[in-house]
C-alpha cells in the first residue's frame, strides 16, 4: 500500500480524471488490471478525444480545403479550431506559425531541411547533446553530411544535465543552430531554456526545441522564451498518434523551403514550375491528418482545463514518490539527475538484470514500462549501458501505480533468485 | 500456458540456460564465426563453430551480452546443433528454435530468443561469416 505522506495537488480528483480514460481500465490477458507507465512513449486517449475522432468520420468526413460543401466546411473549421487552440496553447502570435505535422519527427526534419542549403555552408556549426533523441540527431547529421556543417556536442554534467557552464565556450561566430530536447525522454532531464535561449540569441544563434516531452507536461510560451523553433508530436499530448506540430517564427519560415511539394502547398503551378502558398499551407503538403489534427484540439482543450501548474505539480509529487519507492529495490540505479531537475520520467538499472526481462516481467505484473535505448543510443552509450527500463508517468497515473511498479519488479528479482 | 506454468518452465529451463549456459566462450580455433546485435537493445551475440568432416558442426561456442532470453537461446542453440551437418541446418526453421525455447514469446521478445538462430543463419547463408581457416578458397 502507498504511504501518500506527499500532499498532492489533484488527487481526489485523479480518480475522476481516470475514467476519462478507457485503456486504462482495461485487463491483462492474464487477469491483472493493466497499469500504464508508458505514456512518455505514447500517451493514453480521453474519450473525448476518442469521440471527436469518431464524430468526424461518422458525422462530417470529407477532404480538407476542398470542399465548397457542407461536410467540407465543417472540416476545414474544425483545422482551423485546433490551429488556434495550438496557437493558444504555446502562445504563438498568430496561426501563420502553427504547422501541422505528422509528428515531432517530421517537424525536426522540416526545419533541417527547410533551412537547408541556403542556411548552412561548410564548416557552419551545430549544436547538440547527447541527451537528445535520434529524431534530434540523425535529420542534423543528415544535413550536415549534404551541406559540410559541424555536430557538436554540448557536455553533460555528472548528473546528466546539460553542462550550460560549457556554453559560452562551445558557441562561435559559425555556430548556426542549437537543438536541444525541452525534457530527456529517457533521463527526464528539464534544461534550462531561457539560458540557453538567450547565449544563443546573443550569439546570432537559432534555437530549435524539441517539445515532445516537455509540452504534454509543463506550459511552454514561445513569445517569453523566444524560442524560434518548437517541435511536438500530438498522441503524447493526449491526442491521437499521426499528427504533431512545428511552430516557427514567422520571418524564418517565410526564409525556409518546403520539405514536400505537391497539392495545398502551392501558389501557381505551371508546367515548368511553380510558386508557394502563404503560410502555413506552404509547409502542409498533400492531404493532412484531417482526425487526428481535430482530435488533437480536443486533447488541448482538455489538458488546458486540468490547467499545467495543477498537471506539475501533481506528477512532480508523483515523481518523488516514485523515486523513493525505487530506491529501496535492492540494486536498483535511476540514471539521471534528482527530482528537482526533471519531469515525470525514471529510468533505471537493476544490477545483474536486463531491461528486456524487467519489462517482460512486469508485464506479466500487468505493468507497461519501456525497454531498450529509447531511441537514445548515444546517451546509453555516453551512460555505459546498453539499454535500461523507463517508467514515464502522466497526471492519470496514481501512487497505486507506483506501488503496483514495486511490486512487480519485486516479483521479477524473485523469479530470477535476485531477491 | 498458464502463469504458474510459465514461471516454472522459465525458472527450471530458461535461467538455468542463462545462469549457467552451455558452451559460453570464445575460442581461437573456429572454422566460422559471425556476431549479430539487436538494434532494439543492443543485445549481441557471437556464435563460434568447429566444422568437421562431412561438414558436420563439431562444436559450437557463442559469447555475447544481454537479456535471459537472448543468451539462454544462444545456450540452447549450442547444444542443438552439434553433430548436426550444415545442410540439417539449412532447414532448421525459426519456428524450431521456437519450439527449442519452449516459453511463449511475444513477436518482440521473438527477436530475443531468435538473435543466436539469426546468426547461425546468416553465418550459414550470407557468406558474411569471418572464415577462418583454408574454407577461404571458393571450390572449383
Ligand atoms: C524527446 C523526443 N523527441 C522526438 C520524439 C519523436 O517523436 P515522434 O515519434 O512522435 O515523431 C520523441 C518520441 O519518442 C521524443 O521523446
Amino acid at each position: 500500500m502507498s504511504t501518500q505522506t506527499e500532499t498532492t495537488t489533484i488527487p481526489s480528483e485523479i480518480e475522476q480524471l481516470r475514467k476519462d480514460f478507457p485503456a486504462l481500465h482495461q485487463t491483462h490477458p492474464n487477469g491483472k488490471p493493466v497499469v500504464y507507465l508508458d505514456s512518455g512513449a505514447s500517451a493514453q486517449k480521453p474519450q473525448c478525444v476518442i469521440d471527436t475522432v469518431s464524430e468526424c468520420y461518422s458525422d462530417y468526413y470529407a477532404n480538407a480545403y476542398r470542399g465548397v460543401y457542407y461536410f467540407g466546411a465543417r472540416i476545414d473549421e474544425g483545422i482551423e479550431r485546433s490551429r488556434e487552440l495550438v496557437r493558444e496553447l504555446i502562445n504563438a502570435r498568430s496561426t501563420s506559425e502553427v504547422i501541422f505535422t505528422s509528428g515531432t519527427t517530421m517537424s525536426i526534419n522540416m526545419v533541417a531541411r527547410g533551412l537547408g542549403e541556403g542556411f548552412f555552408t561548410k564548416d557552419d556549426e551545430i549544436i547538440l547533446n547527447v541527451l537528445e533523441h535520434h529524431a534530434n540527431i540523425v535529420p542534423w547529421q543528415m544535413i550536415a553530411r549534404q551541406t559540410g556543417a559541424k555536430i557538436k556536442y554540448l557536455p553533460l554534467t555528472e548528473d546528466g544535465r546539460l553542462d550550460l557552464d560549457e556554453l559560452p565556450e562551445l558557441l562561435t561566430e559559425k555556430t548556426k543552430l542549437l537543438s536541444v530536447t525541452g525534457m530527456s525522454n529517457v533521463l527526464g532531464s528539464i534544461p534550462n531554456l531561457e539560458q540557453i535561449i538567450s547565449a544563443c540569441h546573443q550569439n546570432g544563434t537559432l534555437v530549435l526545441v524539441d517539445g515532445a516531452q516537455l509540452v504534454p507536461h509543463a506550459s511552454v510560451d514561445v513569445q517569453t522564451l523566444d524560442i524560434d523553433f518548437l517541435t511536438f508530436s500530438g498522441h503524447k499530448l493526449y491526442g491521437p498518434s499521426g499528427v504533431g506540430v512545428l511552430y516557427g517564427k514567422e520571418t524564418l519560415l517565410d526564409k525556409m523551403e518546403p520539405m514536400l511539394g505537391g497539392g495545398h502547398m502551392i501558389d501557381q503551378v505551371f508546367q515548368d514550375k511553380s510558386t508557394w502558398a502563404e503560410l502555413p499551407a506552404k509547409f502542409e503538403a498533400g492531404t493532412l491528418p484531417i482526425a487526428p489534427i481535430i482530435g488533437l484540439g480536443k486533447a488541448i482543450e482538455y489538458v488546458r482545463k486540468i490547467g499545467f501548474e495543477a498537471i506539475e505539480t501533481y506528477e512532480h509529487n508523483l515523481l518523488k514518490y516514485a523515486h523513493d519507492q525505487l530506491q529501496k529495490i535492492p540494486g536498483l540505479t535511476i540514471l539521471g539527475p534528482g527530482t528537482e531537475h526533471k519531469g515525470a520520467i525514471a529510468s533505471f538499472t537493476i544490477d545483474n538484470l536486463h531491461p528486456h526481462d524487467i519489462a517482460d516481467w512486469l508485464d506479466r505484473s500487468g505493468v507497461a514500462v519501456r525497454a531498450g535505448h529509447h531511441c537514445t543510443m548515444p546517451l546509453h552509450d555516453h551512460l555505459g549501458i546498453h539499454a535500461s527500463t523507463r517508467a514515464s508517468f502522466a497526471f492519470y497515473n496514481n501512487f497505486s501505480d507506483i506501488d503496483a511498479l514495486c511490486e512487480g519488479l519485486k516479483y521479477t528479482l524473485e523469479k530470477h533468485r535476485l531477491l | 500456458m498458464s502463469t504458474d506454468q510459465y514461471e516454472e518452465l522459465y525458472e527450471d529451463y530458461i535461467l538455468p540456460h542463462f545462469e549457467d549456459p552451455y558452451h559460453k566462450e570464445e575460442i581461437e580455433c573456429a572454422s566460422c564465426q559471425h556476431s549479430e546485435r539487436n538494434p532494439l537493445c543492443g543485445d549481441t551475440v557471437t556464435l563460434q563453430l568447429i566444422i568437421g568432416k562431412d561438414d558436420i558442426i563439431e562444436k559450437a561456442f557463442f559469447s555475447g551480452n544481454g537479456c535471459a532470453i537472448s543468451q539462454a537461446g544462444a545456450s540452447i542453440l549450442c547444444e542443438e546443433i552439434e553433430g548436426k551437418t550444415v545442410t540439417e541446418l539449412e532447414k532448421f526453421s525459426a519456428e524450431e528454435m521456437l519450439e527449442l525455447l519452449k516459453v511463449p514469446l511475444t513477436a518482440t521478445r521473438q527477436r530475443c530468443g531468435l538473435l543466436g538462430f539469426k546468426v547461425l543463419k546468416t553465418m550459414l547463408y550470407s557468406r558474411d561469416g569471418e572464415r577462418i581457416e583454408e574454407e577461404s578458397t571458393p571450390s572449383p
